[in-house]
């Protein structure tokens, strides 16, 4: 167990403006009029090789999933291949233009065009669109999709449901697309039939759920809801970020899904990029098709983009999609296959049970049974009452062991929650010092919990201070009161 | 091997029946037949993906002249290898900062060269892209007036206008377009901003010219929210938006540090004032300070967020294009003032050498403003013929604009920047030249 022996890099790094020098600005060649021409830009000029170190310095005080751990219930933080970088650095990859003819793009357009089709498969629904930049983005997509679809069978219907355990995006979606959102408690961690019953109606548009739920646990009752939901004439949304507990073993088509994203980013282990790019692709029943947006791609002996579809929405983003994402997914099915697929899967959740089984008889909580998916909810309310340690020390604390925290106070319905995703690409060995690790701090003077991390670059951050200060760019810095 | 790196299977016993962790799944649903081909090796993937991206034809190829909000832009091997370090692209949203100093300082100090060039005061760390920070914007400018009307210009992009209208035509808010003058610059001449919740322009245009009426465009817009489209590299050598009034300041931060990739993975600036920072979408960094009194970064006022405020936050946006701002960071960091400067000069220098050229042969230019590195010309034949005529030259021609301003007949728009040589230049328009004779004569 690595213990306390870790300790994170630390660089005593200023900003750039502080390592650098700023030149006078020079107009002399500036072609603008003068009444046009900025008059000072203070962007600081430094040699190559300490903006190197600068950003290398940088790098070693991030932690990644190539430096360790990182089970971030619902994120799905799996290890990214190295092939899927190589090839995504590549000239025909990078140096190609959204604009250029079609001709001269066969290879992208023929990527997403399977992608398009692997990911039917993999969902079980009619046709794809790669156009949305990541998860909520899908989200907001499905939902105007629903507003069309409502719309041309001349139905007003103002309501989307959530289930009080949805990610946060999902209302916020649902509100953007126009949407008054009602939420409804969940019983026992699942899906309240009886309370889905009192809120469905003729005004309801969508019911938005992810199964396995944010809990980990698979809505058993999965087929009941949809009939419910169709009955009542609504939609049902399926937010994919935990496809990565059912890939392989059951699709949200056949679950009675009419509208479907994925997080290319998560289950399809295209790296986050510390936020960033992902890619939400949507996934819809043939009655929606009409809907996506353009240009469609399509296969005539060569592929092509397709605009001429009347009913599509447009755009819902300025061009294709993330198409390196894209592409790392693409990587990704192809490489693993469908067996290697359905093993992911398998040891995805494997893994989570293995975690859960060792906390079982510890001072974390386990609420809601004691089955779960490909990710389970911990909670440290015991530890909380008893010793005044929360949730967010326990976080903290992990990473004294080298280990990054799991999602914390998510889903809202349990108290004090640490949620793991421990994902497929652990090992043994890893789950068990994170676990250990847990349980030593569970063990642990609350002193030294609550006032950690100890061995990170910097010790605990003051975010309140962050608030109060709003100090958000270089300039303001002069405000904050304490020193470099 | 095809699943690599996979954990070894515990010895405990309950662990071992894999089935049982799926009984909760119905059994009429569970998946009979997974219907994707078996997996295979690395090498045999590489292989594969090589074949099917040779049909690709690359910038080096096939240069393109292609203009709008995404061009071609030289990419320093050091933006690339400060990128491609794991311990940043492997993270997440750094919600535990200890753990993420490192990305955190790095967005701090994007969120600070973009206010310098900006003039404004809060930046995020990205939208998806320009267009969807133009429909967060027109949302923002609805919540901080609580009005309903937004106004663009008609000559802005078919992708934004269609972006735009899905991010607002749910939400009861109206567009209404502003007709451009002969001179290619929008017509504010009657702009009223009554019951307007904002007014949208962009410098440079559409059409890539500077927009001169600063003054004026800072008097009509002052009862409203006005946001100013801008393009960061222009920034270099234009005035910033806050000194004629911009509350808000979207833009396209691709070509900073950020490959073509198709148009994908773009980068969203999205910026404003600090009075209206409670009202804007997206992830902020701000300074604060460790238990020991370092001075910190952190993700702050995330009470705005979607993950806090859910319904009621102010986007619905969660991971957006961390990355991408990592490379405009350090590409600016690189350049820094005077080299992007230089830079912007020899971009305009270049779209000018290749205007020049296109009129001797024959093209016309209905707009006669300054412009930057994006200008429209209208070809002397028919502009698909050209292009497809080019393209068996290995060139891209400029971006055809018939199908959404007609008017102009078989215009294009060209793009050009550092990328394009004086010779690569003088080359494509000897091929257009050439083009042009053999048509004439038959
Ligand atoms: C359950 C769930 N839904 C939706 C999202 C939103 O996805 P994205 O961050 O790609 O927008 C996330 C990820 O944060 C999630 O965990």
């Amino acid at each position: 167990m690595k213990e306390e022996r870790y300790q994170m890099a630390y660089y005593p790094e200023l900003l750039l403006n502080e390592l650098g020098t700023n030149e006078e600005m020079d107009n002399s060649r500036n072609p603008l009029p003068v009444s046009l021409q900025r008059k000072t830009l203070k962007l600081p000029t430094l040699p190559e090789s300490e903006i190197v170190r600068h950003y290398t310095h940088l790098s070693q005080m991030n932690y990644g999933i190539d430096t360790g751990i990182y089970p971030l219930g619902s994120c799905t933080m799996k290890y990214n291949p190295k092939i899927s970088e190589e090839i995504a650095n590549w000239d025909v990859v990078t140096q190609v233009h959204p604009y250029q003819d079609d001709t001269t793009i066969q290879g992208s357009l023929q990527i997403m065009f399977e992608l398009e089709k692997l990911l039917c498969v993999i969902t079980g629904m009619d046709a794809f669109t790669l156009q949305p930049a990541a998860g909520a983005h899908g989200e907001l997509l499905g939902m105007l999709i629903a507003q069309a679809y409502h719309k041309e069978n001349g139905e007003r219907r103002d309501e989307v449901i959530i289930s009080d355990s949805a990610h946060g995006t999902n209302p916020a979606s649902a509100k953007m697309a126009g949407y008054t959102v009602i939420e409804i408690p969940s019983h026992e961690g699942v899906v309240d039939l009886d309370a889905l019953r009192s809120v469905l109606s003729s005004k309801t548009a969508a019911f938005m759920l992810t199964n396995p739920n944010t809990l980990g646990i698979f809505e058993k009752d999965i087929l009941e809801i949809s009939s419910e939901v169709k009955k009542a004439g609504a939609l049902l949304y399926y937010d994919g970020a935990n496809m990565n507990a059912i890939m392989g073993k059951a699709r949200p088509g056949d679950m009675g899904f009419d509208i479907v994203h994925l997080n290319l980013h998560k289950t399809f282990a295209a790296p986050h990029g510390g936020g960033g790019p992902g890619a939400g692709p949507v996934g819809v029943r043939k009655d929606f098709k009409k809907f996506l947006p353009i240009p469609r791609i399509r296969r005539d002996k060569k592929y092509f983009f397709s605009y001429a579809h009347p009913k599509s929405l447009g755009k819902i983003s300025q061009f294709y999609g993330n198409f390196p994402v894209l592409l790392k997914a693409y990587i990704y099915i192809i490489m693993n296959g469908g067996d290697g697929l359905t093993k992911i899967t398998e040891r995805a959740v494997h893994n989570a049970n293995y975690m859960l089984d060792r906390l079982k008889n510890s001072s974390y909580l386990i609420p809601f049974g004691k089955k779960r998916m490909h990710e389970f909810v911990a909670s440290a309310i015991n530890l909380k009452r008893e010793k005044g340690i929360r949730a967010l020390d326990i976080a903290k604390r992990l990473m004294d062991y080298g280990f990054h925290a799991p999602t914390i106070y998510f889903p809202l319905i349990v108290n004090e929650a640490l949620m793991i995703e421990p994902t497929e690409t652990e090992t043994k060995k890893s789950l068990d010092d994170y676990i250990d690790a847990l349980i030593k701090i569970s063990k642990e003077e609350p002193s030294i919990v609550k006032t950690a991390p100890h061995h990170t670059s910097f010790q605990r951050i003051d975010e309140v201070e962050a608030t109060k200060n709003a100090i958000h760019n270089w300039k303001e810095i002069a405000r904050l009161s304490v020193s470099k | 091997m095809a699943t690599q790196n996979l954990s070894m299977p515990p010895k405990k016993n309950r662990l071992n029946n894999i089935e049982a962790f799926f009984t909760d799944i119905p059994k009429k649903i569970l998946l009979k037949k997974f219907d994707i081909p078996k997996g295979i090796s690395e090498m045999e993937t590489k292989n594969k993906l090589k074949h099917i991206l040779k049909k690709n034809i690359p910038f080096d190829e096939a240069p393109s002249f292609l203009g709008g909000s995404v061009k071609p832009h030289y990419v320093p091997a050091v933006v690339k290898a400060i990128v491609n370090r794991s311990e940043f692209f492997t993270s997440y949203t750094p919600y535990q900062p200890e753990f993420s100093q490192g990305i955190l300082h790095v967005l701090f100090e994007y969120q600070s060269m973009i206010a310098e060039l900006t003039g404004m005061d809060t930046i995020n760390i990205s939208t998806y892209d320009s267009a969807t920070a133009l429909g967060e914007a027109a949302l923002m400018s609805s919540r901080i007036t609580k009005k309903n009307r937004f106004i663009i210009p008609a000559n802005i992009s078919w992708e934004k206008k269609t972006v735009l209208r899905n991010y607002v035509n749910n939400l009861g808010m109206e567009i209404q377009e502003l007709r451009y003058q002969d001179d290619g610059l929008v017509d504010i001449s009657e702009l009223n901003t009554k019951d307007v919740a904002g007014v949208y322009i962009e410098n440079p245009n559409f059409f890539g010219i500077f927009d001169t009426r600063l003054d004026e465009i800072r008097e009509t817009t002052e009862n409203t929210i006005l946001i100013v489209g801008i393009n960061p590299l222009g920034l270099a050598l234009m005035r910033p938006p806050n000194e004629y009034g911009a509350d808000i300041i979207i833009g396209e931060g691709q070509g900073l540090g950020n490959h073509l990739n198709l148009g994908g993975s773009l980068l969203g600036i999205f910026g404003c004032k600090k009075n209206h920072v409670r009202m804007m979408p997206g992830k902020i960094v701000g300074a604060t300070h460790d238990k020991n009194g370092k001075r910190a970064y952190c993700m702050t006022l995330q009470t705005r967020e979607q993950h806090i405020r859910r319904e009621k936050a102010t986007s619905n946006i969660c991971s957006n294009e961390a990355l991408c701002a990592v490379g405009a960071t350090v590409y600016l960091a690189l350049l820094g003032g005077l080299g992007l400067q230089e830079l912007a000069i020899t971009n305009m220098e270049r779209a000018n050498h290749l205007a020049a050229l296109l009129k001797k042969y024959g093209f016309s230019f209905p707009f006669k403003k300054q412009f930057f590195n994006d200008f429209v010309a209208i070809s002397p034949i028919n502009s698909k013929k050209l292009n497809d005529a080019l393209l068996k030259r290995k060139f891209q021609g400029g971006l055809i604009l018939k199908n959404w301003f007609p008017e102009l007949g078989e215009s294009f728009l060209f793009g050009v920047t550092e990328m394009h040589s004086i010779e690569l230049i003088n080359g494509f328009a000897e091929e257009i030249h050439e083009i042009l004779q053999t048509i004439e004569k038959t």
